[in-house]
């Protein structure tokens, strides 16, 4: 295991493997007392979600047919931008997780459901859930260090590119959702291996050129139209909205896995993982947010990032109600729970990709002073 | 997706070029995902319907009066419904018999549901289900109906909620256009779904009931019938009921020649137990599960998250029909084994099938 922040103490030494079996099984039993549990209510709560985000996304846009006025403008843009954080957070992250699969319900599933974002649900699944959940923090592995724009980790190569990286991530935030529908693509990759002519990039290419298109011509064209003489405060309302939507899921999710505190692994360290340090390396991979309930909903409970990644399928409004008992199992096994209000933590994250855009001081301490994690790994 | 000859470009109507503008508004929903908010059973919806009333029939049965969506086009008396409700926060799809003539009464219709033990969805319906409750439907199907043409003499046979799609079609009149007998089994007089209406419309002469109450009589034979119903071979015969029951009743009109005037409606299949099992892989979910030989290919897969096409979960709706890729399913009323290599695409029921072996399901 290689630690982001060199600490000189490996923080999982005070543990045998023995321990890690056991903290699996516990919190397996957690996950099972939830699933015993799971039924009306989850299914009440994300069918009361989708009604208030379409009433406030239907209301928001009737008020901007207005927003000649500027109260109108506010509002409208105010409400919109939150009805498109809710539909992006609470809504559409946390199904296409599948954690309301078990309602067997055809409108509400992982399946079927498609997402106010530029990026297709289909291939955010497979970027999201497959590769980031499976390699979670695994340099190498989890593209989602650093999106491969950035680099966020000491033991990620530097390059004289990272030099730009606070503006680049300052760009990706304000276009979040372009950057996370190239990510899904492997633009740059497939862009500089000149596999951009495969058959299978550009159909992939194209379903993504069809949502953009969709999205735009709803956004920026269709309901400013509807607004006749308000078109262009329409326009800049619908913008702002979708600017606000993109700097707030870009925070959310960078203080998911970069604030300080947050352990990296070595792509060796993962080879014969056991489900214990599988769930150990979720443990010590990713960061909460700690506030109000009403911003736990804003983050789409990704504010429980932990217990998210711990039980990525299990409905998000229950990760509030196990943090407690998760929390307890760090404190009993002497891991840190890493936690902090929102501002601190994005402070945290932006300084990390601030500080990490130039070069490493101590090329020594590169070298990985912690055993890896899983016991089969060399 | 399969691909096809591209096709003369349509003229598109008024109503499909609005419909497309009006998906460019709502993009990535539908125009109906915002409408279902305020007018769930409005015309051109997915048929859904309100449950109106829940009325308890006997202490294990209830009445639920439902008002369909606009799309309901009617049934026939004996026809069933498939209706879909949310159980404990999970969609449960199951098939009950129309017990309202055709023509009901602000045109709402109703099924009748005996809780059966462990039985999810009955017991919902029959103990919790409230007024005001949105539940799915589709239109009515079966073809446990009377032909175009009444016969003159009917005898019904039934038992337990067998009574139900029979009900269906007294309640339509038929005992006003022919002479029926009812020979109906329960095991108390208490249990006997509908009694009083069933006891007055006899009383009235407009049928002959027979009651068995099978906690004190014992099971009917069906040799009895020679005695109870002595012209029962020249009566038009339906049969509802359990799987026993229908298998004697079948076997003594088949052994002698009168398979033809028989009719049989089966809510429950015959389940045997099927050996083996295996992984059963839904290729296009990218799922693959472990299933024993007695649960049904459907109920893995739903169990597994995997969303299933499902229809009445007894085997004769074919709502549920999948293609098998490859390996092998055992018909679980039949004991059948049913086999498909790679390119095949074997279609078989998986509300009734359950693996026999590792097999693919194209899903």
């Amino acid at each position: 295991m290689t630690v982001i922040q060199k600490k000189a103490v490996n923080p999982i030494a005070h543990l045998s493997a023995e321990d890690i079996e056991i903290l699996g099984k516990e919190l397996d039993a957690i996950r099972d007392r939830v699933l015993a549990e799971r039924g009306e209510s989850d299914a009440t709560y994300i069918r009361k979600v989708i009604r208030t985000q379409r009433t406030l996304e239907i209301s928001s846009r009737a008020v901007l047919l207005f927003s000649l006025f500027p109260p109108a403008w506010v509002v409208g843009t105010a409400g919109l931008a939150a009805a498109k954080i809710l539909e992006n957070m609470e809504i559409g992250h946390n199904i296409l997780h599948g954690q309301y699969d078990f309602m067997r319900d055809p409108k509400i599933h992982s399946t079927t459901w498609e997402w106010d974002h530029v990026s297709p649900a289909e291939q955010w699944k497979h970027s999201h859930n497959q590769l980031h959940h499976t390699y979670t923090n695994v340099l190498g592995k989890d593209n989602d260090l650093g999106y491969g724009i950035m680099r966020v980790d000491e033991d990620q190569k530097w390059h004289p590119m990272h030099l730009g990286q606070p503006l680049w991530n300052f760009i990706n935030a304000c276009f979040f959702e372009y950057g996370i529908a190239a990510y899904d693509l492997e633009l740059g990759r497939n862009l500089q291996k000149g596999r951009h002519k495969s058959p299978e990039f550009r159909a992939r290419a194209r379903a993504v050129g069809r949502k953009i298109r969709r999205q735009f011509l709803k956004d920026y064209l269709v309901h400013p139209l509807l607004s006749g003489p308000s078109f262009l405060s329409t326009l800049a309302a619908t913008f702002t909205a979708n600017l606000i939507r993109n700097l707030w899921s870009h925070s959310v999710i960078m203080c998911g896995h970069f604030p300080n505190g947050v352990e990296t692994f070595s792509r060796t360290s993962i080879e014969g993982e056991t489900r214990g340090e599988w769930y150990l390396r979720q443990m010590l991979g990713s960061a909460n947010i700690s506030g109000s309930r009403l911003m736990h909903i804003m983050t789409g409970n990704l504010s429980f990032q932990i217990e998210h990644h711990l039980f990525p399928d299990l409905p998000s409004k229950r990760y509030q109600e196990i943090a407690p008992q998760v929390r307890a199992l760090f404190d009993r096994y002497g891991l840190k729970y890493t936690t902090g209000p929102l501002p601190k933590q994005v402070a945290s994250a932006w300084w990390k990709v601030i500080r990490l855009s130039l070069p490493n001081r101590d090329a020594a301490r590169r070298e990985p002073v912690t055993p890896a994690l899983a016991s089969g790994a060399a | 997706m399969t691909t096809t000859v591209p096709r003369p470009p349509k003229r598109l109507s008024v109503r499909d070029r609005l419909l497309r503008l009006a998906e460019t508004v709502t993009t990535p929903l539908l125009p109906e995902d915002y409408l279902d908010l305020v007018a769930p059973l409005r015309a051109g919806a997915a048929l859904r319907g309100r449950i109106v009333e829940v009325r308890p029939e006997t202490p294990d049965a209830a009445t639920v009066v439902i008002k369909p969506g606009r799309g309901w086009q009617g049934h026939s008396p004996g026809q069933y419904v498939r209706l879909g409700v949310d159980v404990d926060g999970v969609r449960q799809w199951r098939a009950y018999s129309l017990t309202c003539p055709p023509d009901g009464a602000d045109g709402r219709i109703a099924v009748t549901v005996k809780a059966i033990p462990d039985g999810k969805v009955s017991n919902h319906l029959v103990h919790r289900a409230r007024p005001g409750t949105i539940v799915q439907l589709d239109q009515a199907q079966g073809d446990f109906v009377l032909p175009e043409a009444t016969p003159e003499r009917v005898l019904f046979l039934t038992a337990g909620s067998g009574i139900t799609p029979v009900m269906g079609m007294l309640r339509a009149g038929l005992h006003t256009r022919a002479d029926v007998v009812l020979v109906h089994s329960a095991p108390t007089a208490g249990d006997v779904i509908f009694g009083a209406e069933l006891r007055a419309l006899a009383a009235a002469g407009g049928l002959r009931l027979v009651e068995r109450h099978t906690d004190v009589d014992g099971l009917l034979g069906v040799h009895e019938l020679d005695d109870l119903v002595p012209d029962h071979a020249e009566r038009e015969t339906w049969a509802c009921g359990p799987v026993g029951m229908l298998d004697a009743v079948e076997g003594y009109w088949t052994s002698r020649g009168l398979a033809d005037r028989l009719h049989t409606e089966r809510f429950r299949p015959t389940v045997i137990s099927a050996g083996e099992g295996g992984a059963v892989t839904f290729t296009g979910a990218g799922v693959t599960v472990e299933a024993d030989g007695a649960t049904p290919i459907l109920d893995a897969g739903e169990n597994a998250g995997v969303l299933m096409p499902s229809g009445c979960r007894m085997g004769i709706c074919y709502g549920c029909v999948l293609p098998l890729r490859q390996g092998a399913v055992r018909d679980l009323r039949t004991g059948d084994l049913t086999t498909a290599v790679p390119g095949d695409g074997v279609l078989i029921q998986t509300c009734v099938s359950a693996a026999a072996g590792t097999c693919d399901i194209d899903l």
